[in-house]
């Protein structure tokens, strides 16, 4: 049985196929949908964690699917910034599984809705799986076309979710969201017509050996840029993303934040740096990094002004995805460590600090019945560890040390004062005041009883609402302190073809 | 050489067309049709792409599963667009659900 | 890992573990909670004793953490860092006394304690940084949870303090990080131990490594409260009394005057400043400072405020005397003063507490002939405001001396003269009340008087200020003894060239 060898490559299907039985399972066993989704969550962690052993002894592997080569074939790809991906992926998502179920647990006890919570849940499961598989085929994909098809995959699952909650808003708001990521895909789709027309293959492997710099190229990139851009939401693409996260459910809005708008970043970034870096100009880079930086500051100052706590956590997302864009024109800049670091950083620390921020936004909209910042007095004695969860989530999106977030916000200060732009690091430094300015104001809310503050109604007991948010808050904030697990598992796994760009433009 | 230009090019006008539909107008059966147009016009580009003359050569497979597996994308994607449609039309009070909202939430619509 | 690490990550342990604790202890557990805090901080104190002497003979402690190429954390235990920590575990001890005795019966104590003992265990992490990053680091997690301390009451004004508070603190923050990394790029990773990088730098970027000095002062300048950047600190008096002490004379404000401390000896050495030129800006914004804390304290009826700018004046004689970096005997002033400065104004804090908690006694003008009902409490204030003025054998007097030695050493009367208008200010704003509680009569009753306890207060409360106005007295007079402060002091200053 060689297939289940430590060192068989045939281990990196399975974050793809789990989830789709899982999901499948989950459709039709609509009784026993948590413990399938538990079961196929920590399987796909465990098998992740293995991945990343087998990537630290091996190196980066292929897996061609169904034994055929490249060109003709599909192949499947672990290196360093896939990896970490996949991991964020899965701790996240074992965090939100586990957080879900409480948020449906509560929800059904509750017996004048119970039934349309029921059906809600009956739905989530499957649609959850669904996704999972579809984000781990993304970073797993090695092949142009392949990434279409978990795009799409990813984008019909998230929109179907977004809508779940039923009213109106969520509906505006998903359908929006579908038409945004039909968009995206086809612009990318038609990306591809123009790279299968100049180059004939459609394997990354292959594709990255072919440094062409044609005007086909140049036109593929750009549309499966605006594609890609499209669905990550930066600046001024972003329209669709504050109503979309704002209104779906709490779980949803911590999968949609913390892990849907990473996927197309991470392909973005890989075209752009590992596949075709001949083709980047500085202009470009440039250009991309203004965008990033308006994104992080008009954002952040969009967050400041809400007044609904969903709203100003979906504004902050659009403002910490700027920072991965203004890596664009610093991930080269030479400083000894490889060219994902910045990203993987943000991306890492981003996605557990706002997921453990949407978590708690969750518990808190459960516990009051509302979300208006001005009225959230008094929630630190009924939810003490949601209130030091998001305490603690807010400490790495402000970017304050040890965080993971400190160490991405230190790399791009570093490599923006190194090679002497310092106009980015202005922006980076603005971006984080303005960002404690909005988690503070609803802290200093939730953290202050009143005197003379009585408990409205004794709560059961939330721990599967606060313990999983208060988890990922934890990683975040230590995310910093280990951060030379990351970086090891990315200088290990990265292809060398992407190092060699380290320090400049060929 | 003729043929994949016009072939390219139609797909290239509808690709235009669908796509100035799409922002322009507000009606959602619009939307969803303007973007069903623009997959059309991308995949008459992809097929117009993989065009060989007769007796000039093998058939290239990869554009033509390329293009399938791109209608069926855009048939479920259309399904699911058209009941997102049609709920929002149930559960909204007006006709013509298509305004564009820019995030301003109503209270009880908070998940 | 050797023993010496261990000692260095069981002091940060010892009131980090209380600290924790205490989060999850349920409100009633006031006995456990009190206990908790007391044996974390006696073990501190003997844990820190036990650094002190080792420092003393020449053992190295350092435990070092690397994250990412560049960015290293380090702990170190050096004679500068034994003095601030051996400062902070005994007040810190004092204050968790007093502390207990004040809030009893104030509901959320469980949080207040156990923020209490983050805060004290951040400070410790301040004192013990080995280099910039790791200061930074702690720097910024003593805003967080001292914040929490300041809103404590939960009223309206408290959150705006507090909200001002963190306005001030991380744009501090902000301005400290862009430069520590400005720093770095220049001349590399900055460890204290190195005392100053070399001076070729000077030449290729005199002008960066200037404004980078201007930054980093406005970064633990917002702590120290220099002038301009004061403003957060009357406002944050709103809280009680245990955090305004542990605030002005063990945590926060003296954290940022440590800052200036290390900046100015350890991360540029005082010869690449003398080269660069900055020194006479430091002195002159010390100098304001000073005068205009005085000043503003003058204008104050509520004590706590008068405490406040008092304090913002006084702070700044460390910056003075690190404004003369090259002079060792202003360097020697600057440095005790960090030490006598913070026992002077824990012991007027205390005080201030007592008058507020027994009698509601929050103005200056209800303050007459208070010594009568509460003698005790107003002779360990009176000699901490002997102190403040500069009257030997208090400590206060001992800093000034060496301040103003070392100016006249300089060749900076100015130094002098600001010294002596200064002690003349003070005398103006803390005579009077002395005067008024010592010889008034009283004119009306008491606002809320509370009979607790057989002696004039609780016990809790009155022994803090006895022991700190003790040790006051005790080391000015015992100031040239092997054992003393200016003792160490001296210590610290022999292992700099200057």
């Amino acid at each position: 049985m060689t297939v289940f060898q430590f060192s068989s490559p045939a281990w990196m299907v399975c974050p793809v196929i789990l989830p789709l039985i899982a999901g499948l399972l989950c459709f039709l066993f609509s009784h026993r949908t948590f413990a399938i989704a538990l079961a196929a969550a920590l399987t796909n962690l465990l098998v992740v964690c293995l991945l990343t052993g087998q990537l630290l002894v091996f190196g980066p592997m292929r897996c061609h699917m169904g034994g055929w080569q490249p060109p003709l074939g599909i192949t499947l790809r672990t290196d360093g910034p896939a990896l970490l991906m996949l991991l964020m992926t899965a701790v996240t998502g074992l965090a939100i599984t586990l957080y879900a179920r409480g948020y449906f647990s509560y929800r059904i006890s509750d017996p004048r809705r119970a039934g349309r919570h029921q059906r809600q849940q009956r739905y989530f499961w499957p649609l959850w799986m669904l996704l999972l598989a579809g984000l781990n085929g993304l970073f797993l994909s090695n092949d142009v076309f392949n990434v279409y098809v978990t795009l799409e995959l990813i984008g019909i699952s998230a929109a179907s979710l977004a809508a779940l909650s039923g009213k109106p808003a969520s509906l505006l708001a998903s359908f929006r969201y579908l038409l945004v990521s039909l968009l995206g895909s086809l612009t990318y789709l038609f990306g591809i017509v123009f790279l299968y027309r100049s180059n004939g293959v459609l394997d990354l492997g292959l594709l990255q050996n072919l440094a062409a710099n044609g005007l086909g190229i140049r036109t593929a990139l750009v549309l499966m840029s605006v594609g890609l851009l499209l669905k990550t939401a930066l600046f001024p693409l972003h329209f669709w993303l504050p109503p979309a996260h704002a209104n779906a459910l709490a779980p949803v809005s911590a999968i949609l934040s913390a892990l849907v708008v990473k996927g197309s970043f991470y392909m973005l970034f890989r075209f752009w740096f590992e596949i075709f870096p001949s083709t980047i100009t500085q202009p470009t880079l440039n250009f991309m990094g203004t965008l990033g930086a308006v994104a992080v500051l008009w954002g952040a100052v969009q967050a400041i002004r809400q007044h609904r706590l969903k709203l100003m956590v979906a504004y902050s997302t659009v403002s910490q995805l700027g920072y991965l864009f203004i890596a664009f024109p610093l991930a080269r800049v030479d400083g000894g460590i490889p060219v994902w670091s910045i990203v993987i950083f943000i991306a890492l620390a981003h996605a557990c600090a706002k997921s453990a921020m949407f978590m708690a936004a969750g518990t808190v909209f459960l516990h009051l019945g509302h979300d208006r910042i001005k009225d959230l007095s008094g929630v630190r004695a009924s939810l003490p560890i949601t209130v030091f969860a998001y305490g603690i989530a807010g400490v790495s999106l402000m970017g304050l040390p040890p965080s993971g977030g400190f160490v991405g916000k230190w790399l791009l200060l570093t490599a923006s004062l190194g090679s002497s732009q310092w106009w980015w690091a202005l922006v980076v430094i603005t971006g984080s005041l303005l960002a404690s300015i909005y988690v503070f104001r609803v802290m200093s809310r939730l953290f202050v009883i009143p005197e003379g503050f009585s408990l409205k109604k004794s709560e059961p007991h939330f721990r599967l609402l606060e313990w999983p948010a208060l988890a990922l808050a934890l990683i975040s904030l230590f995310l910093g302190l280990a951060a030379s697990w990351p970086l090891h598992i990315l200088v290990h796994g990265t292809t060398t073809l992407a190092q060699v760009f380290v320090g400049g433009l060929p | 050489m003729i043929t994949t230009l016009i072939y390219s090019l139609t797909g290239l006008i509808l690709f235009g067309m669908g796509f100035f539909t799409l922002i322009i107008h507000s009606h959602p059966l619009r939307k969803i049709l303007a973007v069903n147009v623009m997959s059309t016009g991308v995949f008459l580009i992809l097929v117009a792409t993989a065009y060989i003359p007769l007796g000039e050569g093998e058939i290239d497979p990869v554009p033509h599963a390329m293009v399938l597996t791109g209608i069926v994308v855009s048939v479920s994607v259309t399904a699911l667009a058209l009941i997102l449609a049609c709920r929002i039309q149930e559960t909204s009070n007006s006709s013509l659900p298509g305004r564009k909202q820019q995030g301003e939430v109503p209270e009880e619509s908070i998940g | 890992m050797n023993w010496g690490q261990w000692l260095l990550v069981s002091i940060l342990l010892s009131s980090f573990i209380p600290g924790i604790i205490i989060f999850g202890l349920p409100e009633e557990k006031h006995r456990l909670r009190t206990v908790l805090n007391i044996c974390g901080s006696i073990a501190k104190i003997a844990l820190v004793l036990i650094m002190d002497i080792g420092v003393y003979f020449g053992h190295i402690f350092e435990i070092r953490l690397s994250i990412i190429p560049g960015v290293e954390l380090l702990l170190n235990g050096d004679p500068l860092s034994a003095l601030f920590a051996t400062l902070s575990s005994v007040l810190w001890l004092l204050t968790t006394v007093y502390a207990v005795g004040y809030l009893e019966g104030s509901p959320n104590r469980s949080h207040f304690f156990g923020y209490f003992s983050l805060c004290v265990t951040v400070t410790i992490g301040i004192a013990l940084a080995g280099n910039l990053v790791t200061f930074l680091l702690f720097y910024e997690m003593l805003t967080l949870t001292t914040y929490p301390l300041v809103i404590h009451r939960g009223t309206e004004k408290s959150q705006r303090a507090g909200g001002n508070y963190l306005i001030y603190a991380f744009s501090g923050g902000a301005a400290f990080l862009f430069a520590v990394v400005s720093l770095q790029t220049i001349v590399g990773p900055v460890d204290f131990s190195a005392a100053g990088f070399p001076s070729s730098f000077i030449e290729s970027h005199g002008a960066a490594l200037i404004l980078i000095f201007i930054l980093l002062i406005i970064g633990v300048g917002v702590k120290a409260a220099l002038v301009p950047l004061h403003g957060w600190l009357p406002q944050a008096m709103v809280a009680p009394a245990p955090v305004s002490a542990l605030l002005h004379a063990v945590a926060v404000v003296k954290a940022g005057a440590f800052g200036i401390i290390r900046i100015v000896l350890d991360v540029y050495g005082p010869q690449n400043l003398l080269l660069l030129g900055v020194l006479p800006l430091l002195g002159g914004v010390a100098s304001i400072t000073i005068l205009y804390g005085s000043i503003r304290a003058l204008q104050q009826d509520d004590l706590k405020r008068r405490l406040a700018f008092s304090t913002i004046s006084q702070v700044s004689y460390i910056a003075l005397g690190m404004s003369l970096a090259d002079q060792p005997l202003a360097v020697i002033g600057g440095l005790v003063h960090l030490v006598h400065q913070g026992l002077m104004k824990i012991t007027l804090f205390f005080c201030a507490g007592n008058l507020a908690e027994t009698l509601g006694i929050h103005r200056i003008s209800e303050m007459n002939g208070v010594a009568r009902r509460m003698p005790f409490t107003m002779a360990a204030f009176s000699v901490g405001a002997l102190g403040m003025i500069g009257i030997p054998p208090t400590v206060g007097f001992v800093s000034k001396w060496y301040l103003g030695l070392g100016g006249l050493a300089a060749g900076n009367w100015w130094v002098v003269a600001v010294l002596a208008v200064s002690s003349l200010l003070n005398a103006c704003y803390f005579l009077p009340i002395l005067t008024r509680a010592w010889f008034g009569k009283q004119q009306e009753p008491w606002p809320e008087e509370q009979y607790i306890g057989r002696f004039e207060t609780r016990l809790m409360l009155l022994v803090p200020p006895l022991i700190t106005a003790f040790i006051v007295i005790a080391a000015g007079v015992v100031a040239n003894a092997q054992v003393s402060p200016l003792a160490w002091v001296r210590f610290i200053v022999r292992g700099y060239t200057l």
